[in-house]
């Protein structure tokens, strides 16, 4: 909301050389919040002044147009010219060239002389044109940033001045004035108005305010007014759409007469551009009171008002020219012709004002909120009508704001005022609150005093009765947000002062610190960190393509969440997988000239399950039933958080007497394994398969009772080359929180032998598509309880060794917890661990 | 070499040195000094070597005449016993002296040549690093568990009543639509993406119990365009606490504290009053940052308040029993003023020089 400093003045203290920083800061204290200054000075600035035009010499060009040379004096008359600036005469008189022709020799208009600059950077200059040195120019409304007008320029006398000549037409114009901006918060709809504003300045001053509302002086109605009749039978959440329409009707109203500058200088700076003289009319009362109007041609209508909902199929033709579906929830305002506007969003066509106008009758109407939302979404027509109606109009403010209304129509546009007053619906009941007399000192901590608490209360409006215990408070009609003991506290601490609410600090109880899983995933990351891979962190956006070659192993189509409004239509789905968003952070690195690369994500996939959300949403204010907590329970996605790495390049930078080592598959089950090794849990690698990766050097991995948690190795050329990324990348993802949870609670120690150890090496000859980890484990499970450890510590194939085999090379450690073994114990075992080999892969000892 | 000399003491007749006898003071006395004097000579372990083989090895002249003293009378054996043995274990310290003096001369030599220069080493192991808005939430998690609150956390697709209706945004209220939410398709499965940690804390009072003091830390959505200042992804920690008489003192003071931790004892706070529809009253939270770039100054930091009634209803706590205090901040606003951050593109954009600068630290 955009606050004309000169028009604040009139309801508020406002000191004279107040900028509108000043005023911002006030506001700020009662949680306006500031957001920006319009000053017209900042763009425009003299000399500006008062010209008559003494002669007019109409002149043909070749081009057809015709321009007109005119004589404008620009000092009062027997006066000589005081400013200094090259074009400007001495004399008193400028020679300037126009080319509109609304105003005749004698005009009193605006002129904008040599050094004055307008909005845009335009400077003005005296410059050769038509002939003529043209020293100063004959201003429109729209030169001078303050409206819209084409038709011409300024002509003072048109809009009731009489200014002197040499006058500051800056001052006149209304150009001197500035605006605050201020973001009004959805619970403050009274806000959205100079009335608002001006009382929220005085609360956070001390000062005095002047209701607007105060001043006018209603009229008495001494006939019938327009025939109105209110008859919602379809109210949303059982209430009526509307419970006020007010009427009023001026005749005999000019609709040539143009908008006078101080009222368009507010409009504009207020953030409206100046349309018609009774148009503006309408958005100045709105932006005063608050309450928002609608204007029709009085001429047009026909029988009486009905405000209904819409008819299942029936249409209207909005005033911006299109037509509706209407829906049966939209709230309608109706004539003997049908709807002639959708309440509180937009009037009809056929009976908006225009400029033949002369009888206009005056809507001031309440309307339920929720009705004016629904209806402003569906048909995507935010208005400023709508916005206040939708965040709650004051219901008393109707007639004042017609009579505001009728009161402008008749001093500015030559109308007449009739006292046919229509004035129907139902007050709402008055919110009355109980306020215990210790609960505001109680919530806040402030130790307030009866005299702060009901003059804070009476401050913003409200009436205040002391009752047993207490306080019993009406809140003031223009505050719909006030409802609760709550609300009321509000008010009173941010009147006295949230800066007096002091520090005090509480005592939680003994807390349990992080839970396992939080300490375990900041092990896992600290320990990825620590051996040299660098976190980043990628947006969750993907395509179709990235989920279904990365969320799966083989090709298909991968279930995934789908955002129903994605900021890139492309990119319209939540990941499955955390590897496409890291691969796309190590392509932009690498495009940045980083060639060695360890990069590790840690964040969630989203994977949807049978069922997606609920039907319905529980109700607000009221724990759901167990049931319904459930079903919202069950209709999430799982969300299980993943780690993914990429590693590409070396594993250390060139230096001096050192070759740093290439990154390859190993490296990618490295970062697995020590992910597994953090959280003590046992993760089995498995020759495997993923259309992502090289389909030769790709392990699954999984946990010992089968369960697969992820994936590891070197990723499919193809697709590198596809992604732009270096040969032989290589990556691994896993399933953390299935780790978190296979991690043992307790880990239970095990036996030290302190005999001595035995130790034995056997190589293996097998078929080469025999893997290494199934025969360990064989020799494993073979070599029974004695053997303490196992290691593959070589992989041969070549001279010696026939084609299609490879020899595998062991070293077992023997040792018993309760004696030491002879060389036969160890020899005995080594030996049944070959046998068991030797069964299940034909593995031949070399 | 004209003393006749019986077989057994022939021994070193082909040797030049002459070999006193072993009662021979002064004789005994020119071989001590030949040996002392050839040690103090050698100018290293090799001619030590040399001279100790030469003035104590088997052929020297002080073996040979300690070897003839078995064949003297019993009266010259005792003399001669004394007098050897003097004279050798004179001969023998001189010789382990200048062995230790020689053998530290050339460890130390050893030493210096084996001399590197420490300045050429190579970094043979990378050095990774978290990234900082991770760091910045550990930080921001240690400071509560420390002062016993817990951390929750939840999911990111989250269903519409935790995220809106628990939290008292009446489904057509303004304040919904100002969330810029993301839906999930189709809109009428009523999930979102969580548009705040809000929804956490509604999952802390259904699931924990009373008093609650929880810290929600997070990943959250809002369908904004990416530029300097926003992006769709962003994360926030907002604190709950719910007990017997919490007031917004103690909110006050909760948020003090903290910033205090954070920004240093200079810092403090302000709350100036707002609008959210969970807490009421509300308030927007500025910090007194005295690091601040350009100057210490009051930063917007967040939002906090009371929480509203309706939202401890909607989560089964009796508000005319319990009341409580929330707040909520970003996480990358935080890093951005804290840190110097100018853009924030830089946090997410990924490049490894953003995270690697600021290493495991914040």
């Amino acid at each position: 909301m955009r606050i004309p400093l000169s028009w604040l003045r009139e309801f508020a203290q406002v000191p004279a050389d107040a900028t509108a920083e000043d005023v911002m800061a006030e506001l700020v204290k009662v949680g306006l919040e500031e957001e920006d200054v319009h000053r017209p000075t900042d763009e425009i600035s003299g000399p500006i002044v008062v010209g008559q035009v003494l002669s007019i010499v109409k002149e043909e060009q070749t081009n057809g147009k015709t321009i007109n040379w005119c004589q404008v004096r620009v000092v009062p008359e027997g006066q000589s010219q005081t400013l200094l600036h090259e074009g400007i005469d001495p004399s008193g008189v400028q020679g300037i060239i126009c080319g509109a022709h609304n105003f005749v020799e004698g005009d009193k208009v605006v002129v904008t002389l040599p050094g004055a600059v307008l909005p845009g950077d335009f400077r003005i200059t005296p410059r050769k044109t038509y002939g003529h040195i043209s020293a100063g120019m004959i201003a429109s409304s729209r030169e001078l940033g303050i409206g819209d007008d084409h038709d011409g320029i300024i002509v003072l006398s048109r809009l009731g001045l009489d200014p002197e000549v040499g006058a500051d037409a800056m001052e006149l114009l209304g150009l001197y004035d500035q605006a605050a901006e201020i973001n009004v918060t959805p619970d403050r709809s009274y806000a959205f108005s100079i009335r608002g504003v001006a009382r929220e300045f005085a609360h956070a001053t001390g000062t005095a305010f002047t209701d607007p509302a105060s001043l006018l002086v209603l009229d008495e109605a001494t006939a019938p007014g327009y025939p109105v009749k209110l008859e919602d039978h379809a109210g949303i959440y059982g209430k009526d759409g509307c419970d006020r329409f007010v009427t009023r009707k001026v005749t005999d109203v000019d609709p040539s007469l143009p908008t006078p500058p101080w009222m368009a200088s507010r409009l504009s700076l207020a953030g409206m551009r100046s349309i018609s003289l009774i148009v503006d009319i309408s958005n100045y009362v709105m932006l005063e009171l608050g309450q928002p109007l609608h204007f029709y041609d009085a001429d047009k209508l026909t029988d009486e008002i009905v405000v209904r909902r819409a008819n299942a199929g029936e249409t209207l033709q909005t005033l911006d020219g299109k037509t509706r579906k209407l829906n049966t929830e939209d709230l309608l305002i109706t004539d003997g012709s049908g709807a002639i506007g959708i309440a509180g969003v937009m009037g009809g066509a056929a009976t908006e004002v225009s400029g033949a106008t002369t009888t206009v009758l005056i809507e001031a109407a309440h309307f339920e909120p929720i009705s004016i939302a629904r209806s402003r979404r569906r048909h995507k027509l935010p208005s400023e009508a709508s916005k206040r109606f939708e965040r709650g109009v004051d219901w008393e403010i109707a007639d004042e704001a017609a009579q505001r209304a009728v009161n402008l129509l008749v001093e500015l546009a030559g109308g007449t005022a009739t006292t046919e007053i229509t004035d129907v619906g139902t007050a709402p009941a008055g919110v009355v609150i109980e306020l215990p007399e210790h609960f505001a000192s109680e919530l806040i901590g402030v130790a307030y005093t009866a005299e702060q608490i009901t003059w804070a209360l009476t401050e913003i409006g409200a009436q205040v009765a002391v009752v047993d215990g207490g306080y019993q408070v009406t809140a003031p009609s223009w505050r719909p947000d006030l409802a609760t003991k709550q609300d009321l506290t509000e008010e009173i601490a941010r009147l006295v002062g949230y800066h007096l609410i002091p520090a005090t600090l509480p005592t939680a109880p003994p807390g349990r610190g992080y839970t396992r899983t939080q300490s375990q995933r900041r092990r896992v990351m600290a320990a990825l960190a620590d051996s040299g891979l660098t976190e980043v962190l990628s947006y969750p956006f993907y395509s179709a393509a990235q989920n279904n070659t990365f969320g799966a192993p083989v090709a298909g189509e991968v279930p995934a969440v789908k955002l129903s409004n994605p900021l890139s239509s492309e990119f319209g789905f939540m990941r499955t997988s955390i590897l496409p968003g890291l691969l796309g952070i190590a392509r932009r690195n690498h495009g940045r000239g980083f060639r060695d690369l360890a990069l590790f994500e840690a964040g969630l996939v989203f994977l949807p399950g049978d069922t997606l959300g609920t039907e319905g949403i529980p109700p607000l204010g009221t724990k759901p039933s167990d049931d319904e907590l459930d079903a919202l329970y069950s209709g999430l996605p799982h969300q299980p958080m993943h780690i993914a790495a990429v590693l590409t390049g070396h594993d250390s930078p060139v230096a001096a007497a050192h070759t740093p080592r290439v990154y390859d598959w190993a490296d990618a089950l490295d970062v697995a394994k020590l992910v597994s090794d953090v959280l003590g849990v046992e993760v089995v690698v498995a020759q495997g398969a993923h259309q992502a990766f090289h389909p030769g050097r790709t392990a699954t991995l999984s946990l010992r009772n089968g369960t697969q948690v992820g994936y590891a190795g070197e990723l499919h050329p193809k697709l590198l080359a596809e992604l732009d990324l270096p040969e032989r990348t290589v990556a691994m993802e896993i399933d953390v929180d299935t780790l978190f949870e296979a991690s043992a609670d307790v880990i239970v120690a095990k036996e030290i032998s302190s005999f001595p150890i035995s130790t034995q090496d056997v190589a293996l000859v097998v078929d080469a598509n025999v893997v290494a980890a199934e025969v360990l484990e064989t020799l494993r499970e073979g070599a029974g309880e004695l053997l303490e450890d196992i290691a593959l510590f070589d992989v041969y194939s070549g001279p010696g060794i026939e084609d299609g085999k490879k020899s595998l090379a062991f070293g077992l450690r023997f040792r018993a917890t309760d004696r030491t073994l002879t060389a036969d114990e160890a020899s005995e075992a080594r030996a049944a661990a070959v046998a068991l080999a030797a069964e299940r892969f034909a593995a031949v000892q070399r | 070499m004209s003393e006749p000399t019986s077989p057994e003491v022939a021994v070193n007749d082909d040797q030049s040195p002459v070999v006193p006898h072993p009662t021979d003071e002064a004789g005994i006395n020119v071989a001590v000094q030949a040996a002392l004097a050839a040690f103090a000579a050698a100018a290293n372990l090799d001619e030590l070597k040399t001279a100790r083989l030469a003035h104590t090895g088997e052929k020297s002249p002080l073996s040979l005449a300690n070897r003839e003293i078995g064949r003297l009378d019993k009266s010259e054996k005792a003399v001669a016993g004394k007098l050897m043995g003097a004279s050798r274990g004179r001969v023998n310290k001189a010789l382990a002296e200048r062995t230790a003096v020689l053998e530290a001369e050339d460890a130390a030599r050893i030493l210096v040549e084996e001399t590197v220069d420490v300045t050429a080493a190579p970094r043979r192991r990378r050095a990774g690093a978290r990234h900082p808005l991770s760091t910045l939430q550990d930080r921001v998690s240690d400071i509560f568990v420390g002062m016993g609150w817990e951390i929750a956390e939840g999911p990111e697709v989250e269903s519409e009543w935790f995220n809106f209706d628990a939290l008292n945004f009446a489904p057509d209220h303004p304040a919904r639509e100002m969330q810029d939410t993301f839906f999930i398709d189709p809109v009428d499965s009523h999930l979102v993406l969580r548009t705040h940690t809000s929804p956490v804390q509604v999952r802390s009072m259904l699931e924990r119990e009373v008093p609650i003091y929880v810290l929600c830390p997070g990943r959250v959505y809002r369908t904004d365009e990416l530029d300097a200042t926003h992006t769709p992804v962003f994360h926030q920690f907002e604190g709950l606490a719910i007990d017997k008489g919490l007031t917004m003192a103690d909110l006050r003071g909760t948020l003090e504290h903290f910033a205090r931790q954070m920004f240093g004892e200079d810092a403090s706070i302000r709350l100036r009053p707002n609008y959210f529809p969970f807490t009421e009253p509300s308030a927007e939270l500025d910090i007194w940052h005295p690091g601040a770039k350009g100057g210490p100054r009051w930063i917007e930091w967040g939002g906090c308040g009371m929480v509203n009634p309706t939202v401890l209803r909607a989560a089964g706590i009796d508000p005319e029993e319990y009341s409580g205090f929330a707040f909520g901040m970003g996480i990358e606003r935080t890093l951005m003023f804290r840190n110097e951050v100018p853009d924030m593109r830089d946090m997410i954009e990924g490049d490894i020089r953003f995270s690697e600068h600021f290493g495991m630290e914040i």
